[in-house]
Parts: C-alpha cells; structure tokens; sequence
C-alpha cells in the first residue's frame, strides 16, 4: 500500500517512487503492512508479478533438491551392488525425487510463469484475487518445506510416488515419512486449487477490451486448460489423502485386503487425479513453445484455433484414460480395452500440435536463439516420448513393460523432454522481460547442448534397460546377473549415470549463465523488445510497472503487439515494418489512465497458510499443536474477511502540495 | 464510464461491464469452488458405495439407521436452504434487518442438523459401530463427518456474517457477500439431498 | 473458501452493479419449498410402502429433481448467467462419470442387477 506517482509518461522502472504512507488503523490486530521495499515487501506483495518470481526462485531450488536426489539414485547404479545408499534410503531417494520434481518443481514453475504472464498477455493489471494469488503461493512454499522436513524427522515418504497400498500401510512403512507427504500434499494441493480458481476468474473476466478468447496468446489458453484440471483433478487427490491420513493415523482400513478392502481404490483415486496430472505437467510446456516457434521463425503459429482446441481436446479426454496406469492390476478385460483406445485417441490431439508447431516452421526464417533450441528439442523429444507412451497404450505390450526401466525411460522423455525442456525455454526466452537483462547466448548454447547430450545419455538407456527386464525402484544390481554383450544392464546402467552428471553439469552452466548475467558488468540492459515479440507482454516495460500498463490496451488482433508493429500491403502483401517497439510503448504511455487501484499489500495470507504445516504437525505428532492451528485459522479467516482487498483512500497520504500540479502528478494509490 | 460503456465485438455479447464477461469475480470463483466441490464428495460417496457392504464385524447399515430421524434432520437442513434464500432476498432489498434475522435462523437450523448427527453418531457408536469396527463404519463416519464439517463451517461464515453486517463491516457488495454465503450453504443441502437418498434411503 | 470479497482491480466503480433483482419472489420461494419438502416426504415413504421395481428409480428421480429445483431457484442457476451452470454442472457431470467408471471396474453396477 504504497503511493507512487501516477504514472508518468517516461519509460522508468517503478518501485523506487515510494512515500511513506501511515497505516491503516482501522482493521485487526496487524496494520496495514506500509513498506513497499525491502525484504518485507515480499513477504506482504500480493503483486502477480512478485509472486511469480517468488514461485520461480522456490521451484528452482526444489529443482535443485530433486536433481541432487536424481544423482544420488544414479550414484547408486553406477556399479555393480552399490553402496552410496542402503534400501530404506533409496526409497525415500526415488520417493522424494518423483514427489519433489512434479509438485515442487514443475507445477510451481508452470505456476510461477501462469502469474508473470497470464495477467501481462491479457492486458490486465493483477489478477483477480491477488491476496488469495499470495496465499496460495504461500502454501506452496510451506507446504513444500513441510515435506521435506520428514527427512530430518526420522525419514522420508518411501512408497513410491504413487504411494500404492499396501506400502503405504504404517506395517510397511513405519516412519512418519508418508504422514509428512500426505499432509504436505494436502497444502500444495491447496496452493494448487486457489491457484486455479484465481486464474481461470482472471482469464475469463480481466481480459483487456477486445481480447477475446480467440485472440487470447496460445500460453494463456493452455494456462486456463490447465487451471481447469487441477480446479476438478486436485480434490481427487485429496480425497485419496485423507483416506490414506485416516488409515494410518486413525487406524481405519481402507486399502487394507485383511480388512476387505479392496486396495485398488487407492490406484483409482490416485490416477483419476494422477492423469490429468501429466497434462497439467506438459500442456504449460506446449504453451511456452506454441509461443517461443512463431516469434523465432517469424510466422505467425500455424492453425491457431487448432492449437487451442486439440489443447482443450486434452485436457477432455485425459480424465478418460487414467485406469491405462493400472493394466497390470487386473482390471478385466472390458475396462482394459475401453481405456487403452481412449489412451489412443488423446494421441491424436497431441500429434496435431506437433504438426502444427513443425508447420510453424515450416519456410520460416528461422534464428536458433537459445530458447528456439529448447523449443525445437521439445518437438523432438517429446515426440520420443509420446511414441514410447502409445507403446503403454497397447495393453499387451504394456503389461510387459509394467514397472520396468522403459516406464521410467518413457515419463523422464516426456517430462524432462518435454516439460522441463519448455520451462527452459521459457527462461531463456521471458528473462529479458522479468530481469531487464538478457541470459548470454553463448553459455545458453552450452547449457541447451549439455542437457540434450545428458537427457539421452541418461534417459535413452533406459529403454533398453526396461526392455531387458531390469524393474523400476531396484535398489542395486549385480554383475553377475547383468549378462553379456551389446545388452549387458551394467553398461546401459553406467552410460545412464554418466549422462546424469552430464545434465547437471548443463544445469549448472544454468546457474553460472545468471550469475555472469546479473554481475557481469559487460552484459548490457536488454532492449525493449530482444526478440521481436508478437504478444502483450511486450508491450510494456521490462519489467513492468506494478501496474503493468500505464493504459489498458484494446485489442484487435491475435498477436495484437505484432500487428502494432508491422503493416501488411493490400496489393504485394508485403510485410512492413510501421512502428518500434518504444514508439508502440510511447503511444501506449502518451495517454495513461487515471486513478490506477492497484491491491493493496496484506500480512494475511503468509498468517493464514503458516497455519497449515501447524496443523500438520500436530496431526503427526500432538493434539495442542493441532488446536494452535486451527486457532490460527480461524483468526486469521476473519482477520482476511475484515480487511478491504484495497485500502480505503484514507489510508493514503494526500497529494503533497506543489507536486507540478496538473493531472500528470496526481497520485494514486497503487499496491 | 457508466454502463453504457464501449462494448466491444459483436459475438462476445457482453458490453464491457467492470469484468469482461459482466460477471462478479467472486460469484464465479464461487461457482468453480462448488464445481470442484462435486468431485470432492464423488470420490467420498463412492467409497461409501464401494464399501458399504464390507462388514466383517459389528452392525450392517439397515440394522442402524433411523430413517424417521435423519428424515426429520434432512428436513431440517431442507428448509435451512429455504431461510437462507430468504435472508438473500432481503439482502438484496438492502434490509439489513431481515438479512440478520433469516441468516441467524439459518445458522440456528444447521446447528440443530449439526446436533442431529453428533446424536446420531453417539447413538450409532454406542450400538457398536465404531471408526475402525468395518469398512461401512470408516466409510459413513468419513463421508458424513466431512458433511458435517461443511456444515460447521458454514455455519461459522453465517454467524460471521450476521456479526459483520450488523457493525457494517463488510468490505464491497453486501448482498453479493451475504449470496457468497448462501450458494455454499444451498450446495452443502444439495449434497445432503444425494447423501440422504445413496446413504440411507437405499440399503446396502 | 473464505467470506473475503476481493475487489475488481482494474476500474473504478466496485459498486457499479446495478441491483439487478433477479431470483423468484419471497412467496416463490416458500411454494419452492413446500414443493420440495412433498418431494421429501414421497422419499421417505419409501422406507414404509414397498414402491416395488419402482424402488430405486423413484429414489433416483426424486434425488435428482431436488438437487436440480435447489440448484436452479435456491442457487439462482436458472435467473443467472448460463457460465455458472456449466461450471458447475461440468464438475458435477465430470464427478458422476468418473467415479461411476471406476466403481464400474469393481463390477460395482453388476453385483446388484
């Protein structure tokens, strides 16, 4: 909640324009957070654009954390009977990575790139609900550290990311490690719904005059297909984790077989959530290069609508194929065959998207920035990917390749092909615009190739590994059953590891690639517009302004942006360039709105989902605890009930005297 | 800029009102909520469904029930939704008074719906149906406690309401605030209406 | 969630909805509710008269024309903007065929019949 000036016509960054302002008064036991700099500030933001840095930074560490856990379990396998870890270890080991990578990594990173941009594509100033935006990252985050504290409270969740029963039973697994992932799930799940909520309201409601659902940029479509999934796969889930809580704090029984229960429902739950779950991991990744491909091959995406309708397409018919999971389980022969043609069919909107993104392509000038090679590898791969995944579709194939090594060969192709592949050009490709400054071209290439090279060295053997025979989750392996030749496990095993620290060298080279960026006095402010963009979120500063557009733009075009800069010839249909970026900017700023409302900053949602892991705790370990939680709830419930999402004008230091008069200067409470 | 505001594309149908559909942000996160909801007690009702007639030890659910007193607290909870539209209604006329009245008595009902079930749940725990005693006794009391909890909750956001409305406290559109309340208060009585007829209407 | 009211951020005028009344009248809405509490009392006599072959499909119809009569007037569904009701129903349609096909493969449906 603090005033800045109205704004002003200047291209500047703002932030700096800070008044001290006098808390409100008026509401609770806390005041109104005033600061708008410093540390505190991002504890208090409820700025879209804030919270999506804030996503990017924590998913980039559990990133970190996961990967570590990945060369440990490749550690292991690198030689015959290996001793890095013991079994109970590599459980946790192979638990925690799958975990930590899909719900702490990818899904927060999509997250964190749904919140920069969904709101700057639409020309909107925030989102919809930006307090409960803030509270959900919140909840990410806790829930994300209340995970991981397992590791230091006797140990971590072991039963396999799918935490099938009956590993899942306290018989098998008697720490309070799966305790720990299911109530940290809860939270993230949490994060996930408000998150959802928040952002489908936003896309369907704060678009800009104009942006019509058809001229809305490829990335914000798939946001909202998959804001839609999680809005009806994440209640799924929970229902399947307050089962699995019940069974294992309060002792009822239901995935217990002595009991008659029927463990099979806990497959079911787990991925009637779980299948829409893949798609929410690839479908922000499709986006990100649905929008990278036209502005690198200078063309417009080939068959728009059919990018975003095979899209939706997905997300339909990923709630038909969740059971193609459990072919091994003993469905029956109708249920098998009815989900393995609709795992079939959801093959074909997915092929229709890469025809579309080669089509793009296709006669285009083609510059191989560094985020064109990520994308273009995300064709690639993930095509890879999706071929072996159709080869599951096929039950009696499936049932052979059920928990082997070329399972693990096939999801690491398509999530680290393909997700994490987008999410990388997604960095490389949207830093100029949240930094100002753009990542060297050069590291970049060495980074990209780094971690192509080591994608396939690492995940490439382990289709033949599987085929072989060798199961997923084996702890060691031995040279005396690893055979001989071309097919030998122990060398497949070994390429495989090697590849592994070749991708977190690629990674690292990453991390070096922002640090000589950020200190490197040689790397020069960005331009305006480095790659000739075509979409909204260009057409603003970089980085925006809080507000993110001095005026709200109407819209007329799909690539709105590009059309403002380039002309076409009625006769020759040639295509010309009318305008640059700064003077589409310029025009933009000439005539800024007035009285710009922006949300003001709140201690509530940080209260509110700190309350979370209390509770959680104190269901695993005392019941006082437990009461502080819900105490802390509910107070906080109303203390967020009572507090107006925008401070009353009140609240707001009057204009100073003599501010140049006039309405360039007039002030407006702004965050 | 009155409503008369630019509207924008034929198609879209919509003149430009605050949001670009015309509609109340909060309404219809409300809606989605309530969509998402739906498999939240999909999946709860269907372990119910599956497990029902698993019982190795204690009593079957035809044995237990007491349908003339969950019909009399379903009927409760029933006219609960009919106060709260009313307190809606009056909402909308911007009387306050009314508003409060119907709302309290809308709490009033769900806590003795509330209070039916907490009996219930002695009466069923005392004939031997425990938790943990089968996999009916797990299912019911989760699916049912999970109601209920709903049901406290909304509770909790009445009296919350009647407390912020009578000190004027209610940042933004009162009626809209006190329709919040009220959409959520009808959901948790529709899922009722499932559970009263699948849960107890229909034996195991 | 929460009874939090967040503002629209990018105009003005918060309040600017007109009071659009729309909805049944007060009246309407107490004959809604005899309607529906007749409805209640047919479900129940169930437990007392043997309905016969007709058993489970009267129970499933009258469960159905409830939850539609609340959803529609009580909810507002039929007076507000169609968005709403294929949001809701989307998830409402979305719960019934998912989780009826997983209680299909249990041979859940065929048990009975």
């Amino acid at each position: 909640m603090a005033i800045i000036e109205r704004p002003s016509s200047e291209v500047a960054v703002a932030g700096g324009a800070t008044v001290g302002v006098k808390p409100s008064e008026a509401l609770g036991v806390f005041k109104r957070p005033a600061a708008s700099t410093s540390w505190r500030d991002w504890i208090v933001t409820v700025d879209h654009k804030k919270l999506g840095i804030m996503y990017g930074v924590a998913a980039f560490f559990f990133f970190i954390v996961g990967g570590l856990e990945a060369v440990l379990i490749r550690l292991q396998l690198i030689a015959p009977d290996g001793k890095v870890l013991n079994a109970d270890q590599y459980n946790q080991m192979f638990t925690m990575h799958a975990t930590t990578m899909v719900f702490l990594f990818v899904m927060p990173m999509a997250a964190a790139f749904a919140n920069y941009f969904v709101p700057l594509q639409i020309g909107a100033r925030d989102v919809a609900f930006p307090r409960i935006n803030a509270f959900g990252f919140w909840c990410f985050l806790f829930g994300g550290i209340f995970l991981n504290t397992s590791w230091f409270l006797g140990g971590a969740a072991d039963g396999g990311w799918f935490m099938y029963a009956p590993n899942s039973s306290t018989l098998f697994s008697p720490s309070h490690g799966i305790d720990f992932w299911s109530m940290g799930l809860q939270i993230t799940g949490i994060a996930s719904l408000t998150g959802a909520i928040n952002l489908i309201v936003t896309i369907l409601n704060m678009r800009a005059p104009g942006m019509k659902m058809m001229r809305m940029p490829i990335f914000t479509w798939m946001v909202l297909v998959v804001q839609f999934l999680l809005l009806f796969a994440i209640p799924v889930i929970t229902v399947a984790l307050f089962l699995l809580t019940f069974q294992r704090s309060f002792d009822a029984t239901f995935f217990d077989v002595a009991s008659g229960a029927d463990p099979l429902l806990w497959q079911h739950l787990f991925w009637i959530f779980g299948h829409p779950e893949v798609y929410i991991l690839i479908l922000p990744s499709f986006g990100i290069v649905s929008e990278i491909l036209p502005v690198f091959s200078k063309k417009p995406l080939f068959g728009y609508p059919i990018v975003a309708m095979s899209g939706a397409a997905i997300g339909f018919v990923g709630w038909g194929v969740w059971a193609h999971h459990m072919f091994a389980s003993g469905l029956g022969p109708v249920s098998v065959t009815v989900f393995s043609l609709a795992t079939m069919a959801i093959a074909v909107p997915t092929g229709v998207k890469i025809v579309n993104w080669v089509m793009t392509m296709w006669g285009g000038k083609l510059s191989f920035t560094v985020p064109m090679l990520f994308s273009i590898a995300l064709v690639v791969q993930f095509t890879i990917g999706g071929l072996s995944g159709v080869t599951h579709a096929v039950a009696p194939s499936d049932t052979q390749q059920t928990d082997t090594y070329y399972i693990v060969a096939h999801f690491h192709y398509v999530l680290f092909g393909g997700a994490i592949f987008g999410l990388f050009a997604g960095f490389y490709y949207w830093w100029p615009k949240m930094f100002r400054k753009q990542l060297s071209e050069s590291l970049g290439r060495w980074n990209f190739w780094l971690m192509v090279i080591g994608m396939n060295m690492t995940f490439g053997p382990m289709h033949m590994l599987g085929l072989q025979g060798q199961p997923r989750r084996m702890a060691v392996w031995t040279e005396a059953r690893a055979g001989e030749g071309f097919f030998n496990l122990g060398f497949w095993n070994r390429i495989s590891s090697i590849g592994s620290l070749v991708l977190s060298l690629g990674v690292l080279l990453f991390i070096i690639n922002i640090v000589y960026t950020h200190k490197s006095k040689k790397v020069a402010i960005a331009p305006l517009d480095p790659w000739d963009g075509r979409t909204l979120e260009w057409m603003t500063d970089s980085p925006p302004k809080e507000h993110n557009f001095d005026s709200i733009p109407t819209i007329n075009n799909l690539d709105e942006f590009f059309h403002r800069k380039y002309a076409q010839d009625a006769t020759t249909h040639e295509i010309t360039q009318v305008a640059t970026a700064e003077e589409v900017l310029a025009e933009m700023n000439a005539h800024p709105d007035e009285h710009i409302h922006m949300p003001s900053r709140s201690y509530w949602p940080i209260l509110l989902a700190l309350a979370l892991p209390v509770i959680g705790y104190g269901l695993i370990y005392n019941r006082v605890i437990l009461a502080v939680g819900v105490a802390m709830i509910v107070l906080t419930m109303f203390g967020w009930a009572m507090e107006p999402s925008t401070a009353a004008d009140d609240d707001f230091d009057p204009p100073a005297p003599g501010d140049g008069g006039g309405h360039t200067k007039e002030l407006a409470p702004l965050g | 800029m009155a409503d008369t505001a630019i509207s924008h594309g034929h198609d879209s149908g919509h003149g430009a009102h605050v949001t670009s559909t015309g509609l109340s942000n909060n309404k219809m996160a409300m809606w989605m909520f309530l969509g998402s909801e739906c498999l939240l007690f999909g999946g709860l009702i269907s372990t119910y469904m599956l497990y029902k007639g698993r019982v190795n030890s204690g009593p079957q659910p035809d044995q237990i029930f007491d349908i003339p007193f969950t019909s009399v607290s379903s009927f409760v909870l029933l006219m609960s939704s009919l106060t709260m539209v009313l307190a809606v209604s009056a909402a909308q006329r911007k009387d306050d008074r009314n508003t409060n009245l119907w709302l309290t008595i809308t709490a009033l009902l769900g806590a003795m719906f509330v209070g039916g079930q907490v009996y219930e749940f002695t009466a069923f725990y005392r004939e031997g149906l425990g938790f943990t005693t089968s996999l009916f006794g797990s299912s019911f009391y989760t699916l049912t406690g999970f109601h209920g909890v709903h049901v406290s909750v909304g509770i909790i956001m009445l009296m919350a309401l009647v407390g912020m409305i009578s000190r004027n406290r209610i940042p933004g559109n009162k009626a809209e605030a006190v329709e919040m309340v009220g959409l959520y208060w009808h959901f948790v009585d529709v899922v009722w209406i499932v559970i009263f007829t699948l849960v107890y209407l229909i034996p195991a | 969630m929460s009874t939090a009211t967040e503002h629209n951020t990018s105009t003005e005028h918060a309040d600017g909805h007109a009071d659009e009344h729309h909805g049944a009248s007060d009246k309407q809405y107490i004959v809604i509710a005899l309607i529906l509490a007749a409805l209640t009392a047919i479900e129940v006599s169930t437990y007392y008269i043997d309905f016969g072959p007709l058993f489970m499909p009267t129970l499933f119809v009258l469960m159905t024309v409830k939850f539609i009569v609340v959803a529609s007037y009580f909810m507002h569904l039929k007076f507000d903007n169609k968005l709403f009701s294929y949001l809701f129903y989307t998830g409402l349609i979305l719960a019934v065929l998912v989780y009826a096909g997983a209680l299909s493969t249990f041979k859940f449906f065929l048990q009975k019949g």
